[in-house]
Order: structure tokens, then C-alpha cells, then sequence
């Protein structure tokens, strides 16, 4: 295998991420909040474009689609005539679709949309790889701060709040890891299939866990396993890295739970 | 006996004072309103030390909103709540249910509600009669085992209060003697005051102080003998609840036999 700058910084990016994905996925999973991811990657998109479009840095833009959709769906989620699901479909199909029409009124050599959808691992720089370690650890550090809170509101939300839990707070935060981890990992996965890095690891990691620690480092460790293989895929057979990666996680997760399944007999 | 350590601030009251001293907690001319609707008007409640006040009245007649209320979760649009002052609450929620992905055993979820050590959690377990469930898995308990495990968390913090929301749900009808039974040997040990919500005023009866009927206000309230008899009673949930009741009272050994089937069980 070729051991290049641009392999050995593409794999420590993608396990950087991986390191990170993992932990915070269970949560993603414990209070189903994947439909979540999907409309913040997908306004990632649109923020992208607003960058390009306004000529300021994207990842600024990018920050500011995600405070915008943290508000609008606070907003909305308390009326009552619509389930959350629709909101968020709504937001996040229209994110998506807003995004991909405003890309395409600009210079296809100027924005790299596939590499913003698909992923474009080959292409981390040295200074991506600080942005992924240094706001990896700082996502990991306020996990683990706030890991019995963040935990007992996954239990339930209402006994937390009666035990004195910051829930408005606490869920606040969780938006805001999400946003960072997705910032983060947009160029690692890109913006379709962020949310399966997210979850599948994390979903993965339950055939095993019995304890919420576990299942975190186990779905740290899957997702690491994960962008090793799609890496190797993606370099052997010249596939898109982020698909290659996510294909690979759901190859762990089928024979995991096969295994599982088997065992259970 | 029980040997827990001695609790950092007042003790739970004793026994010998019940049910007496100020109220533990008391609603004053309390008013909810929930979008555009009067959930509950002028609600006057309280519940003293060593008492268990059992609150039943009609789905939608705003049971878990005047305790959600008491709690501080539920926004006021009128009246007041007094606790009081340093008041340690315990609460078991209504429609406790935990997500089969999060794998959490009976044991670490008590450990996340305080820093009790393992052999405190063990015998709080037993109190409740749970002590054999630590190591299972929370979402693969049944509803009575679940809710015995919600008691006893609800016990570690040694309560003065508790707030117990329907503790009986998915529980059968011979679970839910046991149930009550262990929530009365609660108050009798620990003699802190419980407020509970259930439908089966009939199974709560024998170790019930109080009943509050509550329909958006309070109907009518006192010993359970007298409330079956009063008019409001009566109106909301018929004369056959008021007579069936005799039933229960006088024959308890043949409760299981005599039992309407479970409503709403699955």
C-alpha cells in the first residue's frame, strides 16, 4: 500500500473523526435524533453556497446556516399541528434542494460539489487535520463533562428535568457538538452521509455494549475500523472515500449483527 | 432492619408525627392553562408528613399537570406552589419507557441519580423488592419490575416526599397489590408523605389517607369512604364504582377473582 502524505493524512483524519463520531452517534441513537443530522448536513450545503455566493469563508456561513436551523427548529418544534419528523424533512429536503440549485449557478471549477456531497478525503490538508483533532478533542472533553447529565436526559427527558438537569441547555449543547462534528467531517464523508457516520458505528457498537460506556469506545473503535477499509477500498479500486467508508460501516454493522443473530440461537 | 446512613439535613419526619406538622408541599388557588385551554382552575391541594394522598379523576382531568405543576415543570398562569424549604422530592413519571438501543442495566441507573455507594443501592433495591433486577437490563423489564426500580431511585435521595404518576401502569392486578403494599410499607419506614396518581381508587383504598378528585378543579376531597359517597364522585365515575368498592373493602382475599379486567392492558 502506497504510505503517501496525502494517505497518512487522510487516515488520520478520517479516524480522527471517527474517534469522535462514535461517542457522540450513541446519543444520536439513544434520543433518535438522526433526522436531526440529516437537516443540519444538508444545511451545511446551503451554507457552503451562501459562502461561495457572498464570498466570505464557507465555513463561516456554514456556522451561521447552523445556528439558523438550531432556531428555526426550536421554534417550531413547540406548535403541535406537525410531528418533528415533517419539520425536519421539511428543513432538510429544502436545505438540500435550496443548496444544490444555488451551487449550481456557480463556477463548477470554482466549488467542488462533489467533493462537498461525496467527500473528498484524499484532498485533507495538515490544517484540516488540526481543525478535526483540536475541535474532536474539545467535542470529546464537553462529552465527558457533561456525560451524567447528557446521559440520564437519554433515559428520560422528564425525570431529568424533575432531578434538576439543564434539559434546554443540555439538548442546546448536543445541537452544537452535532454542528461541530459535521463541520468537521463534511470533507471527510461529505454532506450526504455524514448522519451514517453517526449512527452505524454507534448501531454497531449496541450488538456488543452493555453499558452506555462501552457502546461509546465501541462505536469509536467500529468507526475507526470502518474508514480503514473504505480508505483501502477507496485507494484499491479508485472509489468516492466517503461512500467507500460509509459502505464499509454497514458491512460491519450486517455481519455484526448476523453474528449477533447467530449467537442468540 | 434498615441501617441507612444518617441523611445530611432533616431527617424524614417519624412516624410518631403522622400525619401532622406544616404541609410538605400545597397548591394555592393554582391555575394551567395549556393552548387556550384552562387545564386546572383554582386547585387548592397540600400533603403533610407520613400521609399518602391518592389523586384520581378522569383522563384529561389534569393529574399530571398539577403534579408536573408541583414539580416546577409545568408553568403556572395563576396561583402558587409552596414547598417546604429544602424539600427532597422523589418522582416516578408516567409512561417510563427507555430506548431498547441504550444499554443501561437497573444498576448504573440508580448510580446516575446519586452518589450513593453500591451496597446503599443494593439495599434500596430490597426494600422495594427489586434487589434481584440490578443487573438487568432496564428496557427489557416488565412494567411492575421497571416500576419498582423507578421507586427505589425515587428512594435514594432519601425523599420526604413522593410523587409517584400512575406507578401501577402496566402492571396486572395481582402486581399492583404488591405494589401498593410495598408503597405503604414505604410511608410506615420512612414516614414521608406520598402523593400518588392512580385509576384504581378500589386497590389504593386500604392504605389511602386522602383522595382528591380532580377534574380541572377539585371535586371533592377527604377519606376515601366519604369521597366514594359524595355527589361529584358519584357523577364522574358512576354508582357502580361507589358500590363496587364495598367489594373491595370488606373481601380483600378475593380481590383476584372479583377484579374487572385491566383497562388499556395490552
Amino acid at each position: 500500500m502506497l504510505l503517501e502524505g496525502f494517505m497518512l493524512r487522510a487516515l488520520a483524519g478520517g479516524i480522527g473523526i471517527a474517534l469522535v463520531a462514535g461517542p457522540l452517534g450513541c446519543f444520536v441513537v439513544w434520543r433518535r435524533m438522526a433526522y436531526f443530522g440529516d437537516a443540519l448536513a444538508h444545511g451545511a450545503l446551503l451554507g457552503v453556497a451562501l459562502g461561495f455566493a457572498l464570498e466570505v469563508d464557507p465555513n463561516l456561513t456554514t456556522l451561521a446556516a447552523f445556528v439558523l436551523f438550531a432556531l428555526i427548529l426550536t421554534g417550531l418544534q413547540g406548535r403541535q399541528e406537525l410531528a418533528t419528523d415533517t419539520l425536519l424533512g421539511i428543513l432538510s429536503h429544502g436545505a438540500l434542494a435550496m443548496g444544490l440549485v444555488a451551487v449550481s449557478f456557480m463556477d463548477p471549477l470554482r466549488v467542488d460539489l462533489m467533493g462537498y456531497l461525496l467527500g473528498d478525503i484524499l484532498s485533507v490538508s495538515v490544517v484540516d487535520l488540526a481543525w478535526i483533532f483540536g475541535g474532536g478533542a474539545l467535542v470529546l472533553v464537553v462529552l465527558a463533562a457533561l456525560w451524567t447529565n447528557l446521559l440520564t436526559m437519554a433515559v428520560h427527558e422528564e425525570l431529568a428535568r424533575a432531578e434538576g438537569v439543564p434539559v434546554a441547555a443540555m439538548r442546546l449543547v448536543l445541537m452544537m457538538l452535532m454542528s461541530v462534528v459535521i463541520l468537521l467531517a463534511m470533507k471527510i464523508v461529505g454532506i450526504l452521509l455524514i448522519t451514517a457516520l453517526l449512527i452505524v458505528p454507534a448501531a454497531t457498537a449496541r450488538h456488543f455494549a452493555r453499558t452506555p460506556e462501552t457502546m461509546a469506545l465501541l462505536a469509536a473503535m467500529f468507526g475507526g475500523m470502518a474508514v480503514l477499509g473504505g480508505l483501502f477500498a477507496s485507494l484499491t479500486w479508485d472509489t468516492p472515500s466517503g461512500p467507500s467508508i460509509v459502505a464499509a460501516a454497514v458491512l460491519l454493522f450486517s455481519v455484526s449483527a448476523l453474528a449477533r443473530g447467530l449467537v442468540q440461537r | 432492619m434498615r441501617l441507612a446512613k444518617p441523611p445530611p439535613s432533616p431527617p424524614p419526619s417519624s412516624p410518631q408525627t403522622l400525619p401532622g406538622g406544616p404541609p410538605l408541599i400545597a397548591s394555592h388557588g393554582l391555575f394551567v392553562e395549556a393552548g387556550g385551554n384552562t387545564v386546572l382552575s383554582g386547585v387548592e391541594m397540600e400533603v403533610r408528613p407520613g400521609e399518602i394522598v391518592t389523586m384520581v379523576g378522569p383522563n384529561g382531568g389534569g393529574k399530571t399537570t398539577l403534579v408536573r405543576a408541583l414539580l416546577g415543570l409545568q408553568p403556572l398562569s395563576g396561583g402558587s406552589v409552596t414547598r417546604r424549604p429544602g424539600l427532597r422530592v422523589g418522582y416516578l413519571p408516567q409512561r417510563f419507557q427507555v430506548d431498547i438501543a441504550l444499554p443501561i442495566t437497573a444498576g448504573r441507573f440508580l448510580s446516575l441519580a446519586s452518589r450513593a455507594d453500591a451496597a446503599q443501592r443494593e439495599e434500596i433495591l430490597r426494600e422495594v423488592g427489586a434487589a434481584h433486577l440490578i443487573g438487568r437490563m432496564l428496557a427489557n423489564l416488565s412494567g411492575g419490575e421497571l416500576q419498582r426500580v423507578l421507586l427505589a431511585r425515587a428512594l435514594l435521595k432519601q425523599p420526604e416526599l413522593l410523587i409517584l404518576d400512575e406507578p401501577d401502569q402496566g402492571v396486572d392486578v395481582t402486581g399492583r397489590l404488591d405494589l401498593f403494599d410495598t408503597i405503604a410499607g414505604i410511608r410506615s419506614r420512612r414516614g414521608c408523605g406520598i402523593l400518588l396518581i392512580s385509576h384504581d381508587l378500589h386497590l389504593v383504598m386500604s392504605s389511602t389517607d386522602r383522595v382528591i378528585c380532580l377534574n380541572g378543579h377539585v371535586c371533592c376531597s377527604g377519606h376515601p369512604s366519604s369521597v366514594v359517597r359524595h355527589p361529584a364522585y358519584i357523577d364522574l365515575f358512576g354508582t357502580r364504582a361507589a358500590s363496587g368498592l364495598a367489594v373491595y373493602t370488606h373481601e380483600h382475599d378475593h380481590t383476584h377473582s372479583e377484579a374487572p379486567p385491566p383497562e388499556g392492558a395490552p
